[in-house]
């Protein structure tokens, strides 16, 4: 185990550091030894070291605290004991205070330096397990790329496995980022269509005629610019599934041919008077509230109803921060290769400051923001400097500009309908929110007349 | 045939340098035979502490080897340290041509307790095995009664054998059958 281990001893003086190196190697660790700082900076970009032993008085350029300081830039996770002839409670001060985790005068005892060494290396042993048990369960964890240990997301893992192999159309909705895309994929690979195509086609993103050639084809000359006969996504798709993405975006007259197609399995390419047949899955998705857009005549009930066969509401990240560690651990451990970054892990407090976002781009964003974050990193390890970025935005948004000419009834009305909106009625979040008790808010909903969700 | 040689820096106990013969013989399985002795190292004399730098006499040993040398064992009677640490009870290269033990520690009279010389004979062989097999490749063990295993203070000394484990035993046997080979292939060319 112990040769996993390496070891770095920065020393200007060769006896010094060659008999500190050759006591710890006969320990059976692996060392290397540097006599400048500059050295010792450049080993550690080329090779990670568990601990160094720097020397606090060096010639030329770097002191021990200076070299410790740049290393650790390089490699924080490494534990770095700080080594002088002459002890001073300031120069012991500061290289504690700088990162140093310990500070000794030499001459040592051999025990000391034994029991120091063998204390570092079983907590980075430790540290190591840990990091292996994580990877363990991020695989635990882990649906069809979809890593979540919430307990809404583990019963839509379930009903996945579940409606894979049926026929039945799939309704996903969510806000935005929250993965519906992987989520239809999920529901495609895990079933009997698996060998088949599986073809997304955004629906906000084209126009009306567009999206309506896009998804049935059109004949040649059907319109301007048909040079040609073009096969429709539904034709590509045969056998397999095909994914609609804000669906909540179509006009009613494609609402009407989805209905169709939902209905009778046919179709009829742009200007075409030959009638397709098709087998294929619909899995539709949705930022929108949907039952609104019935409601309010904007969207076909009947298509609803084909629709929402097998219903699936993906939680917002906010409301599943527990997958926030597992979540960032796996971006990193894909991200970091795809760059060509030797990011391995995370800081505490940088996991606490994701932990306190809000995200309301959800996994998206926080995707983004790890990526970011490693594009940007110095260092192994991401840190809270890597994510000032978040801070910044999160103040931005502190800024709130209250209304001009509004009651504090007003405001407090207001307050409370978003917060409930938020909670979607939930009392006993919005009151903890809010920071008043359950009877308070009870109070003020029935004062302003409010609708609970 | 090669041989272990022993050196003493100054005088040493001759009954003590006998045993040291026959443990390094039965231990390492090669002849055993005695340098003539080195003068007293004053040359490595740090006068602040009274202690005699071990990197010194391993300096100074390995500059006289004997050509029929596999390894080169140094004795002292005086206490020992390096750079870094405030006393060792001996030292040697890993995988290097020679090790050197110091006595002081060894003996009772350091603890303020009565000089026992079979307890010092044996607390010597144990360091004596302990530095040769660094020179043979062994690191430290995990088993505290094998020779190889750690000693930063006498009660550890004393908790372990002269004996190599079972572990060592088997990488010792390796390290001398490839040392032996590649004296073999040097013969050759």
């Amino acid at each position: 185990m112990k040769k996993l281990w390496n070891i770095m001893v920065v020393d200007d003086e060769e006896v010094m550091r060659e008999s500190l190196a050759a006591w710890l190697r006969e320990d059976g660790y692996s060392v290397d030894t540097s006599e400048s700082g500059k050295e010792a900076i450049e080993k550690t970009k080329l090779k990670t070291y568990a601990i160094y032993f720097i020397d606090l008085k060096m010639p030329g350029g770097h002191d021990g605290i200076e070299t410790m300081m740049e290393i650790r830039k390089i490699q924080p996770e490494a534990s770095i004991i700080i080594v002088t002839a002459y002890a001073t409670v300031d120069t012991a001060i500061t290289a504690m205070k700088e990162g140093a985790q310990e500070y000794i005068v030499k001459p040592c005892n051999p025990e000391e330096i034994s029991l120091l060494v063998s204390r570092i290396i079983k907590i980075k042993n430790l540290q190591r397990e840990n990091s292996i048990l994580r990877k363990k369960l991020t695989k635990q964890y882990s649906f069809c790329d979809i890593i979540s240990k919430n307990p809404k997301m583990m019963e839509i893992f379930g009903l996945i496995k579940e409606v894979a192999s049926l026929r039945s159309t799939v309704m996903i909705q969510g806000e935005s980022g929250t993965g519906k895309e992987l989520i239809a994929r999920a529901i495609h690979y895990s079933g009997d269509r698996a060998a088949k195509p599986f073809i997304g086609v955004s629906c906000a993103a084209l126009t009306e005629s567009l999206l309506e050639s896009e998804l049935f084809g059109h004949e040649k000359g059907s319109f301007t610019g048909a040079t040609g006969q073009k096969k429709g996504k539904f034709e590509i798709a045969e056998g397999g599934t095909i994914f609609l993405d804000e669906i909540g975006d179509i006009s009613p007259k494609l609402q009407l041919n989805l209905l169709r197609i939902l209905q009778e399995r046919n179709f009829y390419r742009v200007g075409g008077s030959e009638q397709i047949n098709v087998d294929v899955r619909v899995i539709a998705a949705t930022n929108r509230n949907l039952e609104e857009a019935v409601h309010e005549g904007k969207f076909r009930d009947d298509l609803f109803y084909r629709l929402n066969v097998i219903n699936i509401h993906l939680p917002a990240l906010r409301d599943r921060k527990e997958d926030i560690p597992l979540l960032v651990h796996n971006f990193i451990e894909r991200i970091g290769p795809e760059l060509g970054r030797e990011v391995t892990d995370i800081s505490e407090g940088a996991l606490k400051i994701l932990l306190n976002h809000n995200w309301p781009g959800n996994v998206r964003e926080i995707e983004n923001a790890v990526e970011r974050a490693i594009v940007t990193c110095k260092a192994k390890i991401l840190t809270e400097d890597d994510f000032a970025f978040l801070a910044n935005h999160g103040n931005e948004k502190k800024q709130w500009n209250i209304p001009s000419e509004l009651t504090l009834e007003e405001i407090e009305n207001q307050a409370i309908t978003a917060t409930l909106q938020r909670t979607h009625g939930n009392i006993k979040e919005a009151s903890a929110i809010l920071g008043v008790d359950r009877s308070t808010l009870y109070d003020r909903i029935k004062k302003y007349n409010l609708p609970r969700n | 045939m090669k041989a272990i040689y022993l050196a003493q820096f100054g005088t040493i106990d001759e009954e003590l340098m006998s045993a040291l013969e026959v443990c390094a013989w039965q231990i390492f399985g090669y002849d055993v035979k005695r340098m003539p002795n080195l003068p007293d190292p004053s040359y490595a004399l740090d006068t602040k502490t009274n202690q005699y730098s071990s990197v010194l006499l391993l300096k100074n040993l390995i500059s006289q080897v004997p050509k029929d040398a596999v390894r080169v064992l140094g004795v002292t009677n005086h206490d020992l340290f390096i750079p870094m640490l405030s006393f060792v009870f001996g030292h040697a290269q890993l995988n290097g041509p020679a090790a050197v033990i110091s006595l002081a520690r060894l003996h009772q009279s350091f603890y303020q307790l009565q000089e026992n010389k079979q307890l010092l004979i044996h607390r010597m062989m144990k360091e004596a095995v302990h530095e040769l097999g660094h020179t043979f490749g062994l690191i430290h063990c995990s088993d505290s009664r094998c020779a190889m295993s750690l000693s930063n203070a006498i009660q550890q000394v004393d908790k372990k054998t002269e004996e190599l484990c079972a572990n060592c035993s088997i990488l010792l046997e390796d390290s001398t059958k490839q040392k032996s080979r590649e004296n073999g292939m040097e013969m050759q060319r």
